[in-house]
């Protein structure tokens, strides 16, 4: 088999275990495990007066009964504020059982651990808890407005407020250019709430033997999941590990951590001696994981008569819900990379994030892109459509020329490090584009449009990845790297970067993620970066332990270092086939023994001859067996970018829309594997259709998710997604030594945006309004009669 | 109060003792210890849960394990054969069809299901024929790629 694995389609190596039934999903462990479950509140916002757990204690089965006064003090705090910031002034996390106060309807206030899961909700039904019902605070405005508070010590409800401001070059800021530009327009943006929605939901086990504690978690970040657990039960890190097993897609939410299940589970399974287990339902995702997405922009923007963006000042409400544990990340997101690929005069953003009784908004794929993309795109759109101009024109007299890279956007990025791009060619994306849309041959009739979206996305951020990779004597290579997997396909990609490093076959590469007993430093898999950081973590180990390999076969074969090359497992002299080594050998080799445990190990014992007797047999500064460890730690970012285009068809009569074509452009710098990218890409893509025409998250008045299961929140099925067809550019990243940028939020980025371009030119009426419905766009136009 | 029942899972009789409520989501998985049954919504909506009853795909996370007593179960455990996995197991491995692998057990027995009864579906058809179950990962493109896939191979193999 090749050894030249990078870049190529290798099919997955995960798939035979998860196509026979042989995955392990959190749910498929622990069987006979005591089961949790959670009384959560079913009010948005209540005083909790009284809990009686007493009809309760007669269910047969029960275990045990936790309210938050039977947590210690350890237990019982506020869960960890995960990213301060210093705009971040009234920051607020939840108890991991509700402490008097409930504030969105979900939020757990009793557990319960039962023989089974049947008899812990038998058990929660019983359980009385009197609610003294507060005002809720519902809608993002209204909250805006302060006239009733979701905490009673946040003013306002204002948790946080920042304003970034990037001057034109020749020093004007952002409202005096708006205000000095030929023309101008204003508007208003709206985008409503979605969730990330995995079909398997959350879920931890935990087992403990009176010393070790070992959880088992549906999480992005085991490692992070782990100090969070060892610092809230008090215990030594070394006593606690925490596993991701086979994960059942993530898209954000379970990168937060700890939820109060990851916390509560392993405490109740040291207190009772007794394994334990929760599995989410869809029912609690729905009202007690998190959403996102819901923000109302108001845009102001200045401009010449090509459609130069002169100014640019947008504010933004940001709705985040009842709780801020993931800080202010999605929404500092949204105005940075709202700039997209474009160089625009002067720029000002301002957002303020309110907090309301609904469930707590931290990122899903995409993480606050799609709502600032959407911004910038309808923007461009609008400028085209004043100016009487194509709207890709107006695109391209503002794009970022090849030429100026690194391109220095002037403000502080979600990993506070400068927005700097690294590397890419936006033009010839935009000419790709078009031409694979026919752009400009479009045939335009009523209720047939076309629609562009472009962006940037930050991937790849620090603070850093490792990789850990082993030759063991039978010539195996052991990978493993801290970050987790929710189906990306890391066990391929990983094996792939340390097969072709290597140079052995990669059915001899096993690849580990997510478990701390094989890689306990890790930050976790969100913001498109495990490729990035993993990766070229995994290739500076591999490059370690090849040199050291190289060196250990050179001895043995009497040769230089640098004549030796690695061919399919064997280190021989590069052109010389048949003087060489098999890596197994030079496994065997780098561990000097005194036990030989098989015929191989005989090669490296103490009488065997292959040492020089005049040096320690592990010299200074070497380390016994083939194995090394690497990080990689960037400076800052990588920025892949794609561009979409759609053509729409509306129906005349029932204002459904219908996605005739889907055209993606992407550049994630070089593609480890071409076949998982796209797969990234189509699932994506299928995610932002959802959020353009189906999803959304229906909260009334009362605070109450009205559409909280799969029959009303409109989950896209086949028959509702596109074919989406794509082309490739790779501009590799000068930041890493493999090049890449990463691939895993990028198809939903602009989906909300490009749909929207394309019903606005079906129809003739501003679409600024998503997710849109059909009797919303039925209701659009009897309001715009004269289009 | 608990049942005795017996169910033929994947041709081997399984006993099992259920309260009446048991669903056979539950059964299978934590009964009998057959996991491949995944559970995604507990509503009949997800399709996760497909297994195949006497042949026909079915919910079973809206299914009592005491009304299938006595009847034929197939899971993803029993979609493979001697010689290795089906050619629908295999159409979706070549064609990346599954990235978290959480859906993918449904899938597997609806398309089983499907080409039993139309071994050359359309594309209109194979939308159709998936349109019962739900993925968040990959966008459907392969999976109904993986379905076209999948009759070319029985073909080829004369199953």
């Amino acid at each position: 088999m090749s050894t030249r694995l990078f870049g190529e389609p290798v099919r997955r190596r995960e798939d035979s275990r998860l196509l026979t039934g042989r995955g392990r999903y959190l749910d498929d462990l622990g069987a006979g495990a005591l089961a949790a479950a959670f009384v959560r509140s079913p009010h948005a916002h209540a005083r909790v007066r009284d809990i009686d757990v007493s009809a309760a204690l007669d269910v047969d089965g029960l275990v045990a009964v936790y309210t938050w006064e039977d947590l210690p003090e350890r237990v019982a705090r506020p869960l960890p504020l995960l990213i301060p910031h210093p705009a971040l002034t009234h920051g607020r996390t939840a108890h991991p059982l509700a402490r008097d106060v409930v504030r969105h309807v979900g939020e757990p206030v009793v557990m319960v651990v039962a023989a089974d899961r049947y008899l812990a909700e038998d058990a929660c039904a019983l359980i009385e808890v009197d609610y003294e019902v507060l005002k809720p605070v519902a809608g993002l405005e209204e909250a805006a407005h302060g006239a009733h508070l979701v905490h009673d010590d946040v003013p306002g409800n204002v948790g946080a407020h920042l304003v970034q401001e990037v001057p034109s070059a020749s020093g004007a800021g952002a409202r005096e250019a708006v205000a000095a530009a030929p023309h101008r327009l204003a508007f208003r943006l709206d985008i409503e709430r979605s969730a990330s929605m995995p079909l398997e939901g959350r879920g931890v086990y935990a087992r403990w033997d009176g010393t070790d504690l070992r959880v088992y978690s549906s999480t992005q970040t085991s490692t992070s999941v782990r100090m969070a657990v060892a610092a809230a039960l008090g215990l030594p890190l070394p006593h606690v590990e925490v596993i991701a097993p086979d994960v059942g897609g993530g898209f954000g939410v379970k990168i937060v951590h700890p939820w109060p299940e990851e916390i509560l589970v392993p405490w109740a399974a040291m207190l009772l001696g007794r394994e334990v287990k929760w599995t989410e339902d869809r029912r609690e995702h729905f009202v007690s994981s998190a959403h996102e997405r819901g923000q109302v922009q108001h845009v102001e923007v200045g401009f010449d008569d090509e459609g130069r963006v002169l100014g640019l000042d947008v504010t933004i409400l940001h709705d985040h819900g009842a709780y801020t544990p993931y800080g202010i990340i999605v929404p500092i997101i949204t105005s940075t990379q709202l700039l997209g690929p474009y160089r625009i005069g002067a720029y000002r953003v301002e957002f303020s994030s309110i907090y309301t009784n609904t469930v707590q908004v931290t990122p899903y794929r995409g993480a606050g892109r799609p709502q600032g993309v959407f911004c910038m795109e309808r923007t461009m759109d609008k400028i085209a459509r004043h100016l009487g101009r194509d709207r890709t024109e107006v695109r391209r007299v503002n794009l970022i020329e090849p030429h100026e890279f690194p391109y220095d956007q002037g403000m502080t990025f979600q990993d506070g490090r400068p927005l700097i791009y690294d590397s890419g060619d936006y033009p010839e994306m935009l000419r790709m584009v078009k031409e694979l849309i026919g752009w400009d041959d479009f045939e335009r009739r009523p209720g047939r449009g076309i629609g562009i979206a472009c962006y940037v996305e930050g991937t790849g951020v620090g603070p850093y990845e490792g990789g850990h990779v082993m030759v063991t004597s039978d010539g195996r290579v052991h990978v493993s790297t801290g970050l987790t997997s929710q189906g990306q396909g890391h066990e391929t990609v990983f094996a792939q970067v340390a097969a072709t490093e290597l140079g052995v076959p990669i059915d001899r590469v096993s690849v580990v993620t997510g478990d701390t007993r094989r890689f306990g430093y890790a930050v976790g898999t969100f913001a498109s970066r495990a490729a990035v950081m993993s990766g070229n973590a995994i290739a500076l180990a591999c490059r370690k332990v090849r040199a050291k390999a190289l060196r250990i076969a050179a001895d043995a074969l009497e040769a230089d270092p640098a004549d030796l090359e690695i061919v399919d497992g064997l280190v021989r002299v590069a052109g010389t086939p048949s003087a060489g080594i098999p890596l197994s050998t030079v496994a065997v080799l780098a561990n000097p023994l005194r036990y030989a445990f098989d015929d191989e190990a005989v090669k490296a014992t103490q009488f065997a001859g292959a040492a020089s007797p005049d040096r320690p047999p592990v010299a200074e500064g070497d380390e016994p067996g083939l194995e090394g460890r690497d990080y990689y730690s960037p400076i800052r970012s990588t920025f892949a970018a794609g561009m979409h285009a759609a053509i729409v068809e509306t129906d005349p009569l029932t204002a459904e829309v219908r996605i005739v074509r889907y055209v993606v452009v992407h550049d994630c710098g070089r593609l480890i594997n071409p076949m998982i990218v796209e797969g990234q890409i189509h699932g994506g893509v299928a995610q932002g259709v959802g959020g353009a025409l189906y999803e959304r998250m229906v909260y009334d008045g009362h605070g109450q998710l009205v559409n909280a299961s799969f029959m009303d929140f409109l989950m896209p099925y086949a028959t509702e997604i596109p074919m989406v067809e794509t082309a490739h550019l790779e501009t590799p990243s000068p930041l890493n030594p493999l090049g890449i940028k990463g691939a895993g939020e990028a198809g939903v980025i602009p989906v909300s945006a490009v749909v929207a371009s394309a019903v606005e030119d079906a129809e003739g009426i501003p679409i600024d309004r998503m997710p849109i419905s059909p009797s919303e766009l039925f209701e659009l136009r009897n309001r715009h009669p004269a289009r | 109060m608990e049942h005795e029942i017996t169910l033929v899972v994947n041709g081997v009789a399984r006993r099992a003792r259920v309260p009446a409520r048991r669903l056979l989501s539950d059964c299978l998985r934590h009964d009998l210890g057959l996991t491949g049954t995944h559970v995604g919504c507990e509503h009949g909506v997800c399709g996760c849960c497909t297994v195949l009853l006497d042949g026909e795909p079915v919910r079973s996370c809206l299914t009592f394990a005491v009304t299938v007593d006595g009847r034929e179960i197939t899971t993803v455990e029993g979609l493979a054969g001697p010689d290795g996995m089906s050619p629908v197991q295999r159409a979706f491995a070549e064609c990346h069809a599954l990235q978290c692998g959480f859906c993918t057990p449904g899938f597997l027995c609806t398309v089983t299901a499907l080409l039993r009864e139309n071994p050359a579906p359309t594309d209109r058809e194979v939308l159709e024929g998936i349109s019962g179950n739900l993925c968040r990962c990959t966008g459907y493109q392969n999976i109904a790629r993986a379905v076209h896939r999948a009759a070319e191979l029985l073909a080829e193999e004369g199953r």
